[in-house]
């Protein structure tokens, strides 16, 4: 995250905000329509990396890229989360049907469930992210009189981990586990899912993996790459669009 | 207000491999055949052309293809004195929806279960003695041959374009197929799929350790081909997006690009699409059905649309689902044994092993979905001992590469962290490195597996949803404990520099993860009324002119996929009920 973000949002939060955040959402949609622009790939190399938020609120955007560049830091191998826009695609979903519960049944009555039985809570993805952080910086504040994303590294690490585990009881008592494992299947598809959908940006998770994305035929491929590293360009669906 | 349409000769409720394969044979007739299908129509032209086919996230993790949870899904628990809840994300298992069905996005694995499975209680009471199968394993003869299906299966498979090497061809072993399958009338049609190099390795070692590796047979067109209908196949391209994907190349064997377009030209054939059948109506006797009620789901009105003769080929738990719905045949109990309907659900399992070779380029992206090797030599084999392991079914083996896609698919050693520098960078290195070995084996029936209607939730149209008590048994833990053993000892003579063991640890049936979409029975095949919702061709002993086709009539589950048997049971029942049934109805003997 640049320093420049966290001052925007610094402005935006102290001042009277209606104009000013309408503005910078306005702003918003044009980088991302420049993104999505087809085979044009310099506008993604090039393009503002924050582009601006459709669901998260100033709070929620601290946390989540807070959260996506601890788990994702820049490295020889890729760069940071919010370089990879995997915060603004987990925005995008929860703005999507999917974060408003599409093909989830939300109907109750509702109950705890044993551990095999899955999901059961009566929240769409996108409201357990307005419970599940608001819930976590709460616990930090608690814990260590700061919010998540003003915490050092390895306090950060401690909570993820804490969160990871299950061991983090919720003021809410929204399972602590459940918010982890959605929030940490959204980072690894915003990492690895088709770059349309706003994050992998440049192509650079699949970059990491080697992986050629999306290609037509493979039926040579067999044979000639049978144990030989695999060489060519990796294409995205905008890149063939 | 249910507004009474006018009364079809045939109606078929679900419009994907079953209903396709009964929709164009018996548009053949000349009769009047109506399809329902609940879902939408969907071409590979349109909707399955590149490049937003090639999208992970949409089709494998936003579920694309799949039914829509939020309007109609099951309830499950482990056992009966739990209390079932609702699956509120599709997790284990991913039935399809739309014209296609689940046939669309299948992997294509295609096997012809044998009398081993038709005649599984008379072969281990005759070898092993009546006290060897557990008393509450409800296993039974079906009542169906392999020489009856044979033709049947060389029909789907000539149909659906399957690549493989046959074993034994009218008695003659050959080489490099499964030695242990039946005879089969002739070759498969096409030859099978390359070799990657994670089947043609786990091919090696199997052979070296005394196995008989094979090429999974699988509906993946290994070259381009025009089937006996004259539908057109291109060839597999092994873009590494199978499963859960239309497939753009015509290379997957699909009833919508096969028996659908058929039936379809036919003047005599109707299908009505978001037709979402709610129930199958009875006469005042009983012993006959009058049609269906159904609601067109883009005006939300209700019709009731009567027919001669009602195929249900929908999902095996919809069809279930209907029968318990419509109160046809009586629910079975577990307590007293008594009654049919819901009796004897099954699954499959399986225990996996990982392997990481540093150095290898396993290019997991370039696959198909039948790009496996696998042996059967704990399965078909039936010269295979189960006295010692103790175990009714066995397991086949398997390693290859299918839809490894990033999102899902980024095998590393255990104790790498989850995230951070060093998770990307083990992440970055064994995505190449990386294969596994897997077992798949059948779940056998138990007595306290089954379904029935809950009590509590309901589905949109107001109806209760169908309840699921399943958990694995006994003697899965048994194949799994014997298939880990197998695995390890495969993983030892492989040597790779890191591996993660299987287990063949206790474990419960949970909802999440994916785990198969192979769920069969509740309405299964017998020899009587006693003993069975329908006879061995299909058709309901409680009302004649209604057939239940597809794995709802399994009586088991075998270590083999089932869409082989389903597809060749639907040719089947086409044939008798054209040959039979028609020039004179009522219940075939």
């Amino acid at each position: 995250m640049s320093q420049n973000t966290q001052n925007r949002r610094n402005f935006l939060k102290s001042a009277a905000i209606g104009s000013a955040a309408m503005s910078a959402g306005v702003a918003g949609v044009t980088d991302v329509a420049q993104a999505q622009t087809p085979k044009n790939t310099s506008a993604a190399a090039t393009m503002n990396p924050n582009p601006g938020y459709l669901f998260f609120n100033l709070d929620e955007q601290s946390f989540i890229e807070a959260v996506v560049d601890h788990m994702i830091p820049a490295d020889d191998l890729s760069p940071s989360g919010t370089q990879l826009g995997v915060n603004i695609y987990i925005d995008r979903s929860l703005a999507s049907g999917w974060g408003k519960g599409e093909r989830l049944y939300l109907k109750g009555p509702w109950k705890k469930g044993l551990s095999y039985q899955g999901y059961q809570l009566p929240l769409t993805p996108a409201e357990l992210y307005r419970v599940g952080i608001s819930n976590s910086n709460m616990h930090c504040q608690k814990t260590y009189a700061k919010p998540f994303d003003k915490l050092p590294e390895n306090s950060k690490q401690e909570f993820l981990i804490a969160l990871q585990g299950g061991k983090i009881t919720f003021p809410s008592d929204l399972p602590s586990r459940t918010f982890f494992a959605m929030l940490y299947q959204n980072v690894m598809e915003g990492m690895f899912a088709d770059p349309i959908y706003g994050g992998n940006r440049n192509k650079a998770g699949w970059k990491l993996l080697g992986f050629p994305g999306v290609i037509a035929v493979h039926a040579q491929n067999v044979e000639k790459f049978l144990d030989k590293k695999y060489t060519s360009p990796v294409s995205s669906i905008s890149d063939m669009s | 207000m249910v507004t009474k349409l006018k009364e079809v000769d045939i109606l078929i409720v679900g419009l994907g491999w079953t209903g396709g394969i009964l929709a164009k044979e018996l548009g053949e007739t000349g009769l009047k055949v109506l399809a329902l299908e609940r879902g939408d129509l969907r071409t590979t032209a349109s909707d399955f052309s590149l490049p937003n086919i090639r999208d992970e996230l949409r089709y494998v993790h936003r579920q694309e293809m799949m039914q829509d949870a939020a309007k109609d899904t099951i309830t499950a628990r482990n056992t009966q004195s739990q209390e079932a809840l609702p699956i509120r994300r599709l997790g284990s298992f991913l039935p399809g929806e739309g014209v296609g069905g689940s046939g669309m996005h299948w992997s294509g694995g295609t096997w012809r279960w044998t009398d081993m499975d038709f005649k599984i209680r008379s072969n281990y009471e005759d070898r092993y003695g009546k006290n060897f199968i557990p008393a509450d394993m409800t296993i039974q003869d079906w009542g169906i041959t392999y020489a009856e299906l044979e033709p049947y299966y060389d029909k789907f498979e000539r149909v659906a374009a399957v690549s493989g090497k046959a074993g034994n061809i009218q008695g003659k072993k050959q080489a490099g197929g499964n030695p242990f399958e039946a005879p089969r009338s002739a070759e498969y049609p096409l030859p099978p799929l390359k070799n990657i190099l994670s089947s043609k390795m786990f091919g090696e070692a199997s052979q070296k350790m005394g196995y008989n590796p094979f090429p999974r047979p699988s509906a993946n067109a290994s070259q381009a081909y025009t089937n006996p209908d004259g539908s057109k196949f291109g060839a597999c391209q092994y873009c590494g997006y199978c499963q859960r994907f239309g497939c753009e190349a015509n290379a997957k064997g699909s009833p919508h690009m096969t028996v659908i377009p058929i039936a379809m030209k036919k003047p005599n054939f109707e299908l009505r699409t978001h037709a979402w059948v709610t129930k199958i109506l009875k006469d005042s006797s009983g012993k006959k059905v009058t049609g269906v009620l159904y609601t067109n789901l883009t005006t939300g009105e209700e019709f009731e649309q009567p027919a001669a003769l009602v195929l249900m080929c929908a999902y095996a738990f919809n069809n279930v689902h209907l029968m318990l719905l419509s109160g046809i045949g009586e629910p079975y109990d577990p307590i007293s044994g008594k009654g049919i309907i819901g009796k004897n659900y099954a699954y499959d399992t399986g225990v996996g092993g990982n392997l990481f070779f540093e150095g290898k380029n396993f290019n997991p992206f370039i696959s198909a979905g039948g790009t496996n090797t696998v042996f059967d030599d704990f399965h078909g084999n039936w010269e295979f001992d189960r006295s010692k392991p103790n175990f009714v079914g066995g397991y086949i083996v398997s390693a290859g590469h299918n839809t490894a896609l990033p999102i899902g698919y980024r095998p590393v050693p255990s104790g790498t962290p989850s995230w951070g520098k060093e998770w990307k960078a083990a992440t970055a290195k064994y995505y190449q490195q990386a294969m596994s070995i897997t077992t798949r084996s059948g779940v056998l029936p138990n007595r306290y597996n089954f379904l029935d209607l809950d009590t509590t939730y309901k589905n949109g149209f107001g109806q209760p949803l169908m309840r699921l008590t399943f958990d694995f048994k006994d003697n899965e833990h048994k194949m799994g404990q014997h298939g880990a053993d197998i695995i390890n000892q495969m993983i030892a003579a492989m040597n790779p520099q890191k591996s993660s063991k299987a287990s063949g640890a206790k474990r419960n049936w949970a909802f999440t993860p994916y785990q198969s979409t192979h769920n069969t029975g509740g309405t299964i095949m017998g020899t009587s009324p006693a003993n069975s919702a329908v006879n061995k061709y299909q058709q309901s002993w409680d009302c004649s002119n209604l057939f239940l086709i597809g794995a709802n009539v399994f009586v088991h589950n075998s270590a083999y996929q089932p869409t082989g048997l389903v597809g060749a049971m639907a040719y089947w029942t086409a044939d008798v009920i054209k040959n039979k049934y028609l020039k004179n109805p009522g219940i075939m003997s």
